[in-house]
């Protein structure tokens, strides 16, 4: 169990004790108008009625990674080279999304 | 209380970062962000090592608060001016504390750290020396905290306000969507509790809304009685940190606690009462 509810390094690999085949991972990376990877991002994950439910910031390969469950997802990326929003149909396991930041 | 009283906006931070008597303090979880380069002036506090207790569940006592500002260099007339990552729940958590030991002149940063990021203002990595003071922190405030059993009392009785997001407060999800799932306790909710999500109370870029929309957002929305007490809670007390302050500090509720032990302490006592779904349930 995590003693926070702060959000870990969004470059570490998976940690082990995640089931992959019960978890619902949402993952992917931020890139801006050049197609370089964005580290400092505020990726926002929002459930089916676009009610906010968590947010990470990316590390240095502009990763962003959410548990959640299966079903109908938007992601909304905040960065200082501009804002992207991403539509995701989440199923069990991995679901790997780019989101491209603009003014 | 206004606005100002509680809250500056980046502009005057930008415009009293020298200024004697103010002092910035960023606190986090992960204290690399700080590392990494953080508000000019600034000193850090890490939300585990500096904030909770080494051993037991609870966080530093007066003593160990009192050491802490003491070594940091901050003195009791000092202006504080805190802010941090996570849209400033760990700023507005020791900004609790800070209340709590009863600091008289203490501040959030509006936006926090994230808005400083995106409005790309100055940081630096350089550590200020501040020569150490000789703090003293009042005894510890208990109208500001609920305790477990409190919080079962006000089932039906007082405003309970559930922070967590929605499928938590449903029992769908234990904890928020960026961590792992795999948890002790039960899922669920403080039954009557109202389902305001923290967010609600923030703007995208991690400032406050304005009060004329908090006000609409927990009156006439969620339905909270302004003539009773409010406990609020989260999973571990930090977001209800951010409740906390919008109620007390912005809307001026004056008997407001939070309720620390949260959800992880609640979710897991024998024999309490819990409800699942999304409508707040009976007593």
């Amino acid at each position: 169990m995590s003693d926070s509810c702060a959000a870990p390094d969004q470059d570490a690999a998976l940690p082990a004790s995640v089931d992959l085949e019960k978890e619902t991972v949402l993952t992917g990376t931020v890139v801006n108008d050049e197609g370089e990877l964005v580290q400092g991002a505020y990726v926002r994950l929002l459930d089916g009625t676009g009610e906010f439910t968590a947010e990470v910031v990316t590390g240095e390969g502009g990763q962003f990674r959410f548990f959640a469950a299966p079903g109908k997802w938007t992601l909304r990326a905040l960065s200082r080279y501009g804002d992207a929003t991403g539509e995701v149909e989440a199923a069990r396991g991995l679901n790997e999304t780019s989101l491209a930041v603009s003014r | 209380m206004a606005r100002e009283d509680v809250l500056v906006t980046a502009d005057w931070a930008e415009e009293n970062l020298d200024t004697p008597g103010v002092v910035f303090v960023e606190v986090d979880e992960d204290t690399s962000a700080y590392d990494s380069g953080h508000i000019k002036g600034a000193v850090k506090i890490d939300w585990k090592d500096d904030l909770q207790d080494p051993v037991r569940r609870d966080f530093v006592n007066q003593e160990q608060f009192s050491q802490l500002l003491s070594e940091r260099g901050i003195g009791n007339d000092d202006t504080v001016v805190l802010y941090g990552g996570n849209n400033n729940w760990f700023a507005a958590y020791a900004y609790w504390y800070f209340k709590l030991y009863g600091h008289s002149s203490v501040k959030l940063l509006d936006g926090g750290r994230k808005k400083w990021e995106l409005d790309a203002r100055e940081v630096v990595t350089e550590v200020p020396n501040r020569p150490a003071t000789s703090y003293v922190a009042g005894p510890l405030d208990w109208s500001l905290r609920a305790k477990r059993d409190e919080a079962e009392a006000a089932i039906g009785v007082k405003n309970l306000i559930d922070v967590r997001s929605p499928d938590e407060y449903a029992g769908r999800l234990l904890a928020p969507a960026h961590l792992p799932q795999e948890q002790s306790q039960r899922a669920g909710h403080i039954p009557t509790a109202l389902s305001v999500p923290w967010s609600k109370a923030a703007n995208e870029d991690g400032t406050f809304k304005s009060e004329a929309e908090l006000r609409e957002l927990y009156v006439d929305e969620a339905g909270l009685d302004e003539s009773k007490p409010t406990i609020a809670y989260c999973r571990i007390g930090e977001r209800s940190s951010h409740t906390w302050f919008a109620l007390r500090e912005l809307l001026g509720y004056e008997d407001v606690k939070n309720y620390d032990g949260s959800w992880t302490e609640y979710g897991s006592l024998v024999g309490v009462p819990i409800a699942l779904g999304d409508e707040p349930g009976t007593k």
